[in-house]
């Protein structure tokens, strides 16, 4: 195969992919303190999530419909959902802007692969998806103290609501990154998607009142944020307050965010004038 | 000393004029930081709702002496100890020097990286509260129907005391944690976790005192509380006048600590440094 075959042909985007992921794992091998270090704060973390609601529940029997282990259960898929975000998409984010501001990313622009795909996905962290372990082990144990049995359907609902959840993550995740080609710099990233997230981080239905309706209808019809934990961990642990019409409206504002935010994505790429070239 | 006054003079204009550049990204980031109060009053709401009332159904229904009101107040109060004492991207400003080799310039110049960087956050917050001020005052009358009114002007002074106390220890803090790089070159989720722990140990998440009891003084043991809780608590005017002394007392013992420390690691890491970048 000559050299102009070869460059017209289609990457194989799987196979891309996975080069990405042997390439962070190995450099994830060569920082070992720093994976170690990740791994025993994560835990940390998790405990002091743990004692707050101990605490909220050592006052209170339930908090608008949601029990104690009703609620772990939903802290736990939050905590999946988020180390999903963590590991295959926060640190490429970040590192966009970066690239932004340095011009570095001319050389990504270059490359005959999708930008989004090549931007969004290079990077993996993969010490961050030992949280997952945590994080399942507290929904299980969440799931056996409530009594619920589950079966494959449930199992493969609720994954599926995850995943949907997760992608309404990027979608917002890639707008917030994609304005730092307007606004110059955006270091900021991880504190600004605490401030984002910081609406996923309670159940839908404490969105109430004068000042709770109108953020329950904007971020749950519009900009999903609220429905991205709530309708997986209702689907599995809450079936009382699960409203199934809410899922739909869920997959179906996630395909448009998605959509969307890829139209932003573009868009920001067109108005990128390289930097310090 | 003139000429020092002057260097750090300098230093506080460049920073004031650098702040101004990236606006968008600053008035940005000010607005996004008054989200949470809104989920966190909603979510104390909820759980005050679901508190069984008490026989005596005059009163109000109380969470270990917090009434709903003192709840919002407390987390507006702990809003602006972390006005001062929060330092976004100091840390991973630090670590990312040291990687790819900037942090030479303050080797090779006469100029001190610690004291470069104080007085560029000191600049940094003087901007901060221009652009903030208005935010905050929306926020406090929005809210002053849960605010427990003005303090006495002793409180006041040392609450003010407090929260520059707050700001110090906030930034040496972070710049001890960043200067860890000099060991670890890759500190991204070090530092991610660190403002998460922040998040819980300064009182932020919530007041400390509803911990259980060993857990409380482990916790308050820590110079954390002084970032958030401790300031908060002293404005909504639950400490005594000898419990506001003494934390002030700890708080300039922890100033010390810190610095030594954080001097001692830097003179410890310049050792060690190994210039890359060229």
């Amino acid at each position: 195969m000559n050299f102009l075959e070869r460059s017209t042909k289609r990457p194989s985007y799987w196979r891309v992919w996975l080069t990405f992921a042997r390439n962070s794992l190995v450099r994830e091998m060569s920082f070992r303190a720093n994976f170690l270090i990740t791994l025993a704060t994560r835990l940390l973390w998790f405990c002091s999530m743990m004692i707050f609601f101990k605490v909220v529940f050592l006052k209170t029997r339930q908090i608008n419909g949601w029990g104690e282990y009703e609620y772990f259960a939903f802290m736990a898929t939050g905590m999946i959902i988020n180390s999903l975000i963590e590991t295959f998409f926060m640190a490429n984010c970040t590192n966009f802007s970066e690239q932004i501001r340095t011009g570095n990313l001319d050389f990504a622009l270059l490359k005959p692969i999708d930008a989004q795909f090549l931007i969004s996905l290079e990077k993996i962290e993969w010490s961050v998806l030992s949280n997952l372990l945590f994080a399942g082990g507290l929904l299980f144990f969440s799931l056996h103290k409530l009594g619920i049995h589950f079966g494959i359907t449930e199992m493969l609902v609720y994954l599926g609501f995850i995943g949907v959840g997760v992608s309404v993550f990027y979608s917002i995740m890639l707008v917030l990154t994609s304005a730092s080609v307007w606004m110059g710099r955006n270091r900021g990233l991880h504190e600004f998607w605490f401030y984002v997230t910081v609406f996923s981080r309670y159940p839908r239905n404490i969105y109430q009142g004068s000042l709770g309706l109108p953020i329950y209808y904007l971020l749950s019809y519009c900009i999903p944020i609220l429905l991205v934990v709530s309708i997986p961990a209702e689907s599995l642990a809450n079936r009382k307050v699960y409203d199934p019409h809410l899922a739909i409206v869920f997959i179906c504002t996630s395909l448009a965010c998605l959509f969307i935010s890829r139209l932003i994505f573009n868009y920001a790429l067109t108005s990128y004038r390289s930097a310090s070239s | 000393m003139i000429t020092r006054i002057r260097v750090h003079w300098t230093i506080l204009r460049i920073s004031i004029e650098e702040r101004l550049i990236y606006r968008a990204d600053f008035a940005l980031g000010t607005l996004l930081r008054f989200m949470p109060i809104v989920t966190t009053i909603l979510l104390w709401q909820a759980i005050f709702n679901g508190v069984s009332p008490t026989s005596d159904s005059s009163k109000e229904t109380t969470i270990d002496s917090y009434r709903f009101s003192d709840m919002v107040s407390y987390y507006l109060l702990v809003m602006l100890g972390r006005a001062f004492s929060s330092m976004p991207g100091l840390a991973s400003g630090i670590a990312q020097d040291v990687r790819d080799g900037t942090i030479k310039k303050y080797l090779v110049q006469p100029i001190d990286l610690l004291g470069f960087l104080f007085w560029s956050r000191v600049a940094h917050k003087l901007i901060y509260y221009l652009v903030a001020a208005g935010p905050f005052a929306i926020m406090f009358i929005l809210c002053h129907s849960f605010l427990p009114g003005w303090p006495d002007a002793g409180t006041l002074i040392g609450a003010i005391v407090a929260l520059i106390l707050g700001f110090i220890i906030g930034f040496l803090f972070e710049a001890t944690v960043g200067l860890i790089s000099f060991w670890f070159l890759e500190v991204s989720s070090l530092l991610f976790i660190v403002m998460m722990l922040n998040y819980f140990l300064s009182g932020h998440m919530f007041p400390l005192d509803l911990l259980p009891g060993p857990i409380r003084s482990v916790i308050l043991f820590l110079p954390f509380q002084y970032l958030a809780y401790f300031p908060a608590k002293v404005l909504l005017g639950q400490l005594t006048p000898s419990e506001l002394f003494q934390g002030l007392v700890v708080q300039v013992l922890w100033v010390i600590g810190l610095f030594f420390l954080a001097r001692f690691l830097f003179s410890r890491g310049v050792r060690r440094y190994s210039a890359f970048g060229g």
